[in-house]
């Protein structure tokens, strides 16, 4: 086996490179790895050990968390095929997402200044509704179609509702305290 | 004997070589300092039998300095020169300190770490902290019959990067080594989940003498997950004493306390609070120095209704964690209490009406965080035996951040990433010719800068002269698994590395640090020579031990033109270790160090391929 460890995180994780993972299989290969090289298996060690350790625990931190949430492991997806889903030439957005990214915007500003945590509340859940037919579609896209341009408007707008949903947690926690 | 012996890598294939290592439980009210003796986890007492040190320190006129109960039966009489609670200064302001006109000492403000002036001269938080240190390190060494190899001191789960700092700073003017900071609510998951084996979703409610910690952990197979975080770093049981001094302040009908009778008086409020955590009433009673008299009765129920604001303040970080770990309060299987305050029967009752479940409370709240401490000491030592294979992954608390145009915070990390961890963002410049840039390093979670933590500033020089924005320049944050920030820089298309000048807000630099350590040794009968050279030593021996066992093992990933420089360096570092030459022989650690970075580098490549392929096996397999 020689594959550039540094380089891919799905060959990090021992993982096939597709959309759909095997979330169980991924978070067993974590903990395999984090028990090899975290720092505080190295912290009796000389500073090069414990330097080393730092570096690879943060990279294998940094792969779980890119290949565990299905936003970030699709923008990855699509770098590792050459697409990059913030550069300007892909940020086109068709009228309707447009359209309805406003309608949302809205309606979080609305119930935040009601100060109504019902409806925030109603809203969080309607997004994870949303977010969850977000990825079915990914996936199709992705793993069935390697239709990566497709899949970069789905990520975008992806990104938008996670933002929607941080932008709701925060109103409802001023509402908390 | 073993005919055949497993050892991980980096592990210790010499299990007789027993390292000392403690766990330090650095609290607001009392500290601890516990150890693993055969396999047990056990807190180490003074020669009097008490296990608790109470976290006071007072200086003296003729120069001595008194820690533990000595400077807490002096604390009334003596109030400006007897700091308690020192905890709530480390890395603070003095407009970050809560009831500061309450307090007898002397501060002195000059923008950055709060300082007190006493009689000793003015002394910053660290050096107070550092007097308990020295005092708890010497109680270890005497008990355990030996120089220790380190230790695992806690801190609060909600301290910022510039109370953590602080906290490792005493320690190095205390002559102890850290091997880690360790947040203290995981440390109790430690003990408690060790202890029995749990497994499933746990919550650590950690109310202690003057922070509030709340954090939710997953557990599974040996694995502690640290899945969120939160807390208050300026909320405790000192709190619900402060609550009680007033009252009797507003009850009595006394002209406003001296600072010896307010210190009184805080002391009485605080029996008090104790007394109520088992009896329905409690009697306050005492004579001021103003020839006063107070003699008051105290409700449970009083006391239940004047502390109700600050038990419902707790839930406002239990709420903020479980959102963020994305769980509702009946997927938490148990709620583990820790610190002295939570024997507050009023703080119990909230915790089980929000969890609809009896906290646990069977370990001792004030000794959990210290025996959790000292278990991960004993393991990070590399005492660790086979059958204890567990790991620890832990998270920062406050998300850590940049200035932007408008005084606005941009998040870098966020929250709750489990560490260590590292973010990078570019940057470009705005003027031709341009050679350097200031940036303004936060945490928090708001928005404007201004209500978030200040870090430290740091300017950034020696980037190449170009067109504005030509260059790239790549600022990376690396928080370590201390959950300590650094900060890095690198002008992307030129490769020139530009230098790094940090000033810490409310930290010290390492000149201020300097000094202080001159000034202890001024003091002591050791010297700092013989300090820094007994340092070079232990990690000299360190990376000989580690240095012959990768030869053992791997040796044959080096060619033997590399193996020639190692074993030049190895001769060199071994005929520099009874020196007393301490630059020389750090100057030989370096060069080892050097010879035997690409042997360490391949010995782990070579590990994650092992264990890549044996899982690979594993799952195609039969």
């Amino acid at each position: 086996m020689d594959v550039d460890l540094r380089r891919d995180f799905f060959s990090l994780f021992g993982l096939p490179r597709v959309f759909a993972i095997d979330t169980e299989a991924l978070e067993l290969a974590y903990r395999d790895l984090q028990s090899l090289v975290h720092p505080d298996r190295y912290a009796h060690l000389p500073e090069t050990e414990r330097r080393l350790s730092m570096q690879w625990a943060t990279h294998v931190n940094e792969g779980y968390r890119t290949l565990r949430k299905p936003l970030a492991r699709g923008r990855y997806l699509l770098s590792l095929n050459g697409v990059e889903v913030d550069s300007e030439s892909n940020t086109a957005m068709s009228p309707d997402f447009l359209m309805e990214q406003m309608e949302w915007r809205e309606a979080v500003e609305e119930a935040r200044t009601a100060e109504d945590a019902a409806e925030l509340e109603r809203l969080h859940h309607r997004l994870r509704q949303l977010a969850g037919e977000m990825v079915e579609t990914l996936r199709g896209q992705i793993d069935a179609h390697h239709d990566y341009h497709g899949a970069a408007e789905s990520v975008r707008r992806l990104m938008f509702i996670e933002k929607l949903q941080h932008d709701i947690d925060d109103a409802l926690l001023g509402l908390e305290s | 004997m073993a005919l055949l012996q497993i050892s991980e890598p980096g592990l210790s294939p010499e299990p007789h070589k027993q390292r000392l290592a403690v766990g330090i439980d650095l609290g607001t009210t009392n500290s601890l300092v516990a150890t693993v003796r055969n396999g047990i986890a056990v807190v180490l007492s003074d020669e009097q039998g008490h296990p608790l040190l109470p976290s006071v320190v007072r200086y003296r006129g003729d120069a001595r300095v008194e820690v533990g109960f000595a400077a807490q039966a002096a604390q009334a009489r003596d109030a400006r020169n007897t700091v308690v609670s020192v905890k709530r200064f480390m890395g603070r302001g003095l407009k970050d300190v809560a009831h500061v006109e309450s307090m007898p000492y002397d501060f002195v403000d000059d923008g950055g770490m709060v300082r007190l002036r006493t009689v000793a001269g003015v002394k910053s938080p660290v050096e107070i902290s550092a007097e308990i240190l020295r005092v708890l390190g010497e109680r270890a060494r005497a008990s355990l019959g030996g120089e220790l190899t380190g230790s695992v001191i806690t801190v609060p789960a909600y301290f910022d990067d510039a109370q953590r700092q602080a906290t490792k700073d005493a320690a190095r003017l205390a002559g102890i080594n850290v091997l880690r900071l360790l947040n203290e609510p995981t440390a109790a998951a430690i003990a408690y989940g060790l202890d029995n084996a749990a497994e499933g979703v746990y919550a650590v409610y950690d109310l202690g003498g003057g922070t509030f910690d709340f954090s939710v952990l997953k557990l599974t197979r040996g694995v502690f997950e640290v899945m969120a975080t939160s807390g208050d770093a300026v909320l405790g049981g000192d709190d619900f004493d402060q609550r009680i001094f007033c009252w009797i302040l507003d009850n009595a009908h006394v002209s406003p306390p001296s600072a010896e009778d307010a210190r009184l008086l805080l002391l009485k409020a605080r029996q008090a609070k104790e007394y109520l955590s088992g009896e329905p009433e409690a009697h306050i009673g005492a004579r001021l120095a103003s020839g006063e008299e107070v003699d008051l009765v105290l409700a449970a129920e009083t006391f239940t209704h004047l502390t109700h604001p600050l038990v419902a303040k707790t839930l406002v970080p239990v709420r903020k964690a479980l959102r963020d770990a994305g769980l509702r309060p009946e997927d938490v299987k148990g709620v583990v209490m820790v610190g002295g305050a939570t024997r507050m029967p009023q703080v119990q009752r909230a915790v089980a009406e929000y969890f609809h479940q009896e906290p646990l409370t069977n370990l001792d709240p004030d000794k959990v965080v210290a025996l959790g401490a000292a278990i991960q000491a004993n393991a990070l030592a590399g005492n660790r035996a086979a059958d204890e294979d567990w790991l620890l992954l832990d998270v920062i608390p406050l998300s850590l951040g940049l200035e932007t145009m408008g005084g606005l915070a941009e998040k870098v990390i966020p929250r709750n990433s489990t560490i260590p961890v590292a973010r990078a963002q570019e940057f470009t410049t705005y003027k031709d010719g341009q050679t350097a840039m200031s940036f303004h390093v936060v945490q928090g979670e708001r928005e404007l800068v201004s209500e978030c933590r200040s870090l430290a500033r740091f300017d950034l020089r020696g980037i190449p002269p170009m067109t504005a924005g030509a260059a790239r320049i790549r600022v990376t944050f690396q928080v370590d698994a201390d959950g300590l920030l650094s900060v890095s820089a690198r002008e992307l298309a030129t490769g020139v590395e530009a230098s790094i000048a940090v000033k810490p807000s409310y930290g010290l630099g390492d000149e201020e640090i300097a000094r202080m350590l001159q000034d202890s040794f001024a003091h002591a009968s050791d010297d700092m020579h013989a300090r820094v050279l007994r340092e070079h030593r232990v990690e000299a021996q360190r990376l000989l031990d580690a240095t012959d066992v990768a030869l053992r093992e791997d040796g044959q990933l080096l060619s033997t033109q590399e193996r020639v420089a190692v074993d030049a360096a190895l001769v060199q570092l071994r005929s520099r270790m009874a020196g007393e030459d301490h630059r020389a022989l750090r100057q030989a650690v370096d060069s080892l160090n050097a010879a035997t970075m690409e042997l360490a580098a391949r010995r782990m490549d070579q590990s994650i391929r092992q264990a890549l392929s044996g899982r690979r096996v594993d799952t195609v397999g039969i």
